[in-house]
C-alpha cells in the first residue's frame, strides 16, 4: 500500500482524465439550484430577466468556468498556495479598513476598478484553505496541545476581528462558526469547545457593548419583533407573514403577493427564499433544501473519499461553510435567528457571494479529482 | 501510516458529528418552515390579505328631494375636481403655468398645491382646483397632452336649485361633527354630508342610502394596484315633497324681506302645498363650509333666517283665536249665535279694565258681529261664562297646545294654559282675568303658524286634518313608501255651530263691515274666508290709554304688533288654507290679510290638488326631474 502511495505521490494525471473524474452530479446540483435563482429572479423584477437574473446568468457562466478551472488545479498546488492566499485576503481585508467604500452603511467592498470585491467574502475560502494547510501538518497529539492551537485561533480570530470592525456580524459569525467546525474535525478535545462555550456566553455583554447601535436594534426585535412592526421589526415581520401566507403549494411563480408588493424587503438578495417559500409554499421551500443538503452531503463525502488530510479538512471546511451560508440565511428569514445579512447561495443576486461559492466547490471539486493524491504531513514542499 | 489512519478514523468520527448535527439544524429548518407555512399559514395569510387589501367605502349617491310634480328641490350635482399627480409631471411648476391659462391659479393656490405636493408621496393626487364650469373641464381635457399630470375627477357635491326659496323646508347637508358620528363608517368618510336641518334631516336615513365597498390592493407604499373586488351600495331614497315649488316660490316672493312665515295647506290632505319662512337664507352655502362672517350674519340676524318660523315660531295668535272660543261657548251650549253683549269699548271686572280695540265700543253685538268686527268686548263675555278650561279643550280639538307631528324638525307645542299649568308653572292660582285675556288670544296662549293653518283647515272642513310634508319615498328600483292620504276623522262638531263661525270668517273678508274686506279676493269662485288677527307684544299702560294708544309706526320695530291672518278658500267648497304671522308687522288687516289673499289666489290659481288630479293618478310626472 505504502508503494502504491509513494508512487502516486509524483503521478499527475491527465487533464482528460480530470474532467472525467469531476463531480458532474455535484455540477448537475449546482446548475438546477442556480436554475431556481435565476427564476427567482426573474420573478422578483416581477417578471423580467432584467436587472438581474441576466446579470446572475453571466455571472454564474463566469463562476462555473473559474469552479472547473480551479478544480484542475493539483491538490498540492492548493496546499503550497494556501498562506500565501489567505495572506492576500487578509491584506485586502484590512485595506477595506483603510480605503473601503462606504456601501450598504457598513465598509465591505474593495473597488478594483473593474470588480467590486468583497473580500470579507472571499476570506471565507481562504481561511478553510489556511486552517486545513496548518490542521494537515500536526500530530493527532499535537492537537491536543493549547500551545499549537494559538496560530490557528489567529488565523480564525484575526479576519474575524476585522470583519466584525467594518461590522458585519453575519460574516464574523460565519468565520467563527466555520473556523470552530474546522477545529472540531481537526480534532480538537471537545471539552474545549465546553470551555469556550461557556466563555463565549461570558462575553456577551462585552460583545454587546461593541455593537452598533443598528445591530443591536436587530438584536432586540429579533427578540421581540411584534413590538415595532413597521420600524425595525418589519422585515423580520415581513418576511414571516410572506412566508407563512404561501403554505403548503404556494402562491404560483410570479404570484407572490407580499414580495411583488414590496412588503418584502430586500427580495432580490438576503430575503429571495421567502420569496420563492411564498410562490412555491413548503414543498418549493424543502425541495430547495433537499437540494442543499445533497449538495452538502456531497462534499462530507468528498471529505471522506479524499486520502490526504488537507483534502478532507478543505472538503469538510468548504461543505460546512455552505451550509452556514444556507443555515444562517434561511434561519434568518423565517425568524429563527436575527437578521444579519448572509445570501443564499447561489441563488441570492450578487457577485462575490456567487463567486465564492463557485471557487469554494471548485477546491472541493479539486479534492475530489485528487482525491487519491497522498501528500506527507509536512506539506508538498519538501518533495519538490 | 499508523498515525494517518488514526487522524482518518477521528476525522472520520468527528465529520460524521459534524454532518449529523448539520442535518439536524436543517431538518430544524424544515420544522420551521413547516410551523410557519402549514400550522400558521391561516394567521399569515391573513396578516397578508391584511397587508394589501385596503377596503374602502363607496358612498352613495344621496337621494334627492322632490317637489310633488317631480321637480328636483335638491339634487347632487357633479363636482368637477382638477387633480395633480405630481409623479406623472416631468415638470410641475410648467404643468400649473400651461393650467394656468385655462383656469386662474392664483399665487396662494400656487403654494398650496406645491406644499401638498411635497407633504405627499408622489402618486397621491392633490386637488388643484374644484367646483369648475364645464366649458373649463372640456379646455382641460382638450389640452391634456400639454398638462402631464392633470386629471378630471367628478365628485358628488348637494345643490340645491331654489336656493333660499324654500331653504327652512328642505334645510341643508354639512359636514358631520363629531358628536354625530353613530359608528356608520359611511360617516367617517372625508367629504361625507349629512342632513342638518329640515327634510334633509329628517329624512337623512332614508336619503342616505347604503355604502358601497370596493377592497383595492396596495403595495408597500399605499399605492393602489388595482381592485380586487366592488360591492355597490344603494343609492338613497328620493323624498316626494307635497310642497309645490311653484306656489312655494310665490309665497316667499310675496314674504319678502319681513319677518314673517306662511303655511298653505290642502285642507282635504293635510299636504302642506307651501312653508316658508322669512328672511331666509341659501343653504348651497353651508354645502361648501360657510364662511365664519356669513355665519355671524345669519346667526344674529334680529330677524332670525335659520329659524323655521312656521314650525318653530310661536306667536300668540291675537284675534284668529276667536273661532276657537265661539266654538267652546256653542258646543257647551253656554251661548246661543244670536246672544248678544253690548260693547262700550272696555269691559270692567274687578279693579281692572279690558279694552276693545274699537276705543268707541261696537255696540250690540252677537257672534256673527263679534267675529266679523273683531269684538273683544263679545269674547270676554262670552269667555267668562265659558271658562278657560273648555276654551282650552276646544284649542286642542284644533290641534293648538301641542306638536301636531309634521316630519321636520324642531316643531315646537305652542301653549294652551290651563290652571294646573298655571299653578304648576307660575305657582300661583288661575286669575279670571286671564281667562278674558285669553279669549281674544292673548296673555299665555303660543301657536305657530302651521298650527294656525291646521286648525283654519280644521274649520273648513270640520275634521281632525292633519299636515304632512312628504307624499313618498322612492326607492333606487322605483318602489314607494309611505302611506297615501289617511282618512281623517270628524272633530264632532254640530254642523249649525261650524257654519255660524264659517258664515262669520267668510263675512270677515266678504262683508263691507268686515276686518278684512279690503284684502278681499274679488273673483267669487275664489273667494276667501278669513280671520284677522294683531298680537301685542307690549303691555298698553293706563297712561298711554289716556294720552291715546302710540300708533305701530311710531315704535321701534320689536315693540310693533305681529299682524295675522288665516283663512280657507274657496268659501263654498274649501280647498285651501292659509295661515300668515308676520312677526311686528302691524295690524292683521292691514300686513297679513293682503298677503294671504295673493297667496291663496295663487294656490286657487295654480291649483296643485287639482292639477294632480289632471295629470292622473298618484304617480304625477316628471319622476326623472
Amino acid at each position: 500500500m505504502a508503494s502504491i502511495l509513494g508512487n502516486n505521490r509524483r503521478y499527475e494525471r491527465p487533464l482528460s482524465e480530470k474532467i472525467w473524474h469531476l463531480g458532474w452530479a455535484l455540477i448537475f446540483l449546482v446548475a438546477v439550484i442556480s436554475a431556481v435563482g435565476f427564476a427567482m429572479l426573474y420573478s422578483a423584477a416581477n417578471g423580467s430577466i432584467h436587472p438581474w437574473a441576466v446579470n446572475q446568468m453571466i455571472r454564474f457562466g463566469v463562476g462555473l468556468s473559474v469552479m472547473v478551472t480551479l478544480a484542475m488545479v493539483d491538490i498540492r498546488t492548493w496546499m503550497r498556495w494556501s498562506y500565501p492566499i489567505y495572506g492576500v485576503m487578509l491584506f485586502m481585508l484590512a485595506g477595506v479598513e483603510l480605503y473601503g467604500e462606504i456601501g450598504m452603511g457598513a465598509q465591505r467592498w474593495i473597488d478594483l476598478g473593474v470588480v467590486r470585491l468583497q473580500p470579507s467574502e472571499l476570506m471565507k475560502i481562504a481561511m478553510v484553505l489556511a486552517l486545513a494547510r496548518y490542521f494537515h501538518g500536526l500530530q493527532v497529539e499535537d492537537v491536543g496541545r493549547l500551545s499549537w492551537l494559538v496560530p490557528p485561533a489567529l488565523i480564525v480570530l484575526t479576519p474575524a476581528f476585522l470583519v466584525l470592525r467594518q461590522p458585519d456580524l453575519g460574516t464574523a459569525g460565519m468565520l467563527m462558526l466555520a473556523g470552530a467546525a474546522m477545529f472540531f474535525i481537526a480534532g480538537v478535545r471537545a471539552w474545549l469547545f465546553v470551555v469556550i462555550g461557556v466563555a463565549g456566553l461570558a462575553a456577551i455583554p462585552v460583545g454587546w457593548q461593541m455593537l452598533r447601535e443598528y445591530q443591536r436594534q436587530r438584536v432586540l426585535t429579533f427578540l421581540n419583533p411584534e413590538t415595532d412592526p413597521l420600524g425595525s421589526g418589519y422585515h423580520i415581520l415581513q418576511s414571516k407573514i410572506a412566508l407563512g401566507s404561501g403554505g403548503m403549494f404556494g402562491k404560483g411563480f410570479l404570484q407572490g403577493t407580499q414580495s411583488h408588493l414590496n412588503f418584502l424587503p430586500e427580495r432580490q438578495t438576503d430575503f429571495i427564499f421567502t420569496m420563492l417559500a411564498e410562490e412555491f409554499g413548503l414543498v418549493g421551500g424543502v425541495a430547495l433544501i433537499a437540494m442543499y443538503t445533497l449538495v452538502i452531503a456531497y462534499g462530507v463525502a468528498i471529505g471522506l473519499w479524499s486520502r490526504n488530510h488537507f483534502g478532507r479538512l478543505l472538503a469538510m471546511g468548504v461543505t460546512t461553510t455552505i451550509f452556514l451560508y444556507v443555515f444562517i440565511n434561511i434561519a434568518m428569514v423565517t425568524g429563527l435567528i436575527p437578521v444579519v445579512g448572509v445570501p443564499l447561495p447561489l441563488i441570492s443576486y450578487g457577485g462575490t457571494a456567487m463567486l465564492t461559492i463557485m471557487i469554494g466547490l471548485g477546491l472541493m471539486m479539486s479534492v475530489l479529482v485528487h482525491r487519491d493524491t497522498f501528500i506527507g504531513r509536512r506539506g508538498p514542499s519538501e518533495d519538490d | 501510516m499508523h498515525n494517518d489512519q488514526d487522524r482518518f478514523k477521528l476525522f472520520t468520527r468527528r465529520a460524521s458529528i459534524l454532518a449529523g448535527g448539520q442535518l439536524a439544524l436543517v431538518s430544524a429548518l424544515v420544522g420551521r418552515l413547516y410551523y410557519l407555512q402549514v400550522l400558521q399559514e391561516d394567521r399569515y395569510r391573513m396578516l397578508a390579505d391584511e397587508n394589501r387589501i385596503s377596503l374602502r367605502l363607496l358612498p352613495p349617491p344621496r337621494g334627492r328631494i322632490l317637489d310633488r310634480e317631480g321637480v328636483p328641490l335638491a339634487v347632487n350635482s357633479r363636482n368637477y375636481r382638477v387633480l395633480l399627480v405630481a409623479e406623472q409631471s416631468p415638470s410641475l411648476a410648467r404643468t400649473l403655468d400651461a393650467l394656468g391659462r385655462i383656469i386662474p391659479i392664483g399665487e396662494h393656490d400656487r403654494r398650496r398645491i406645491e406644499r401638498e405636493v411635497r407633504r405627499k408621496r408622489p402618486f397621491v393626487p392633490v386637488t388643484v382646483a374644484e367646483n369648475l364650469g364645464w366649458e373649463q373641464v372640456a379646455q382641460i381635457e382638450v389640452n391634456a397632452p400639454d398638462l402631464p399630470g392633470i386629471s378630471i375627477d367628478v365628485g358628488q357635491s348637494r345643490f340645491y336649485p331654489y336656493y333660499e326659496e324654500a331653504a327652512h323646508v328642505i334645510g341643508y347637508v354639512a359636514a358631520v361633527a363629531e358628536e354625530e358620528l353613530t359608528g356608520d363608517p359611511v360617516l367617517e368618510l372625508p367629504g361625507f354630508r349629512i342632513g342638518k336641518s329640515g327634510i334633509e334631516r329628517e329624512y337623512d336615513g332614508a336619503m342616505r342610502g347604503k355604502a358601497g365597498t370596493t377592497q383595492l390592493e396596495v403595495n408597500a407604499l399605499g399605492r393602489v394596484i388595482r381592485e380586487l373586488k366592488r360591492q355597490d351600495g344603494q343609492p338613497g331614497d328620493d323624498v316626494e315633497l307635497t310642497l309645490d315649488i311653484d306656489l312655494q316660490r310665490a309665497v316667499s316672493r310675496r314674504l319678502g324681506n319681513d319677518s314673517a312665515a306662511a303655511v298653505v295647506m290642502d285642507v282635504r290632505s293635510g299636504e302642506v302645498l307651501a312653508m316658508s319662512s322669512t328672511p331666509s337664507f341659501d343653504p348651497n352655502s353651508f354645502n361648501q363650509g360657510i364662511s365664519s362672517t356669513e355665519w355671524r350674519a345669519l346667526s344674529t340676524n334680529m330677524k332670525a333666517p335659520l329659524i323655521n318660523k312656521p314650525v318653530s315660531g310661536q306667536y300668540a295668535p291675537g284675534s284668529t283665536f276667536k273661532m276657537i272660543v265661539a266654538l267652546a261657548g256653542l258646543e257647551a251650549g253656554l251661548v246661543a249665535p244670536d246672544d248678544r253683549f253690548y260693547c262700550r269699548g272696555w269691559m270692567d271686572m274687578g279693579n281692572a279694565r279690558f279694552h276693545c280695540w274699537k276705543r268707541h265700543g261696537h255696540g250690540w253685538m252677537d257672534m256673527h258681529e263679534g267675529i266679523k268686527q273683531s269684538c273683544d268686548v263679545y269674547f270676554y263675555e262670552l269667555a267668562k261664562k265659558v271658562g278657560i278650561a273648555r276654551i282650552g279643550a276646544m284649542s286642542r280639538r284644533f290641534g293648538l297646545g301641542g306638536t301636531v307631528g309634521i316630519d321636520l324638525p324642531g316643531e315646537q307645542a305652542g301653549l294652551i294654559p290651563t290652571r294646573e299649568w298655571k299653578m304648576a308653572r307660575v305657582g300661583t292660582p288661575w286669575q279670571r282675568g286671564e281667562t278674558v285675556v285669553a279669549a281674544i288670544g292673548q296673555g299665555y296662549i303660543l301657536t305657530t303658524p302651521l298650527q294656525l293653518a291646521v286648525m283654519s283647515a280644521r274649520l273648513a272642513t270640520g275634521r281632525a286634518v292633519t299636515p304632512r310634508l312628504t307624499r313618498r319615498l322612492i326607492g333606487p328600483d322605483g318602489d314607494t313608501r309611505l302611506p297615501e292620504t289617511p282618512e281623517f276623522p270628524p272633530l264632532g262638531l254640530s254642523e249649525p255651530a261650524l257654519a255660524v263661525v264659517r258664515d262669520a270668517m267668510d263675512a270677515v273678508t266678504n262683508h263691507s263691515r268686515g276686518t278684512a274686506y279690503r284684502s278681499r279676493i274679488a273673483e267669487p269662485e275664489f273667494a276667501m274666508a278669513g280671520k284677522t288677527g294683531t298680537a301685542q307684544v307690549r303691555r298698553i299702560t293706563r297712561a298711554e290709554r289716556l294720552t291715546g294708544v302710540r300708533k305701530n309706526e311710531d315704535l321701534e320695530w320689536r315693540q310693533r304688533d305681529h299682524a295675522l291672518f288665516v283663512a280657507f278658500a274657496p268659501v263654498k267648497t274649501p280647498r285651501y288654507a292659509a295661515a300668515v304671522v308676520v312677526e311686528h308687522g302691524g295690524s292683521g288687516s292691514t300686513t297679513a290679510a293682503p298677503i294671504v289673499r295673493d297667496i291663496l289666489l295663487e294656490a286657487q290659481r295654480l291649483d296643485p290638488g287639482g292639477r294632480r288630479r289632471l295629470a292622473g293618478g298618484a304617480d304625477g310626472r316628471g319622476e326623472g326631474g
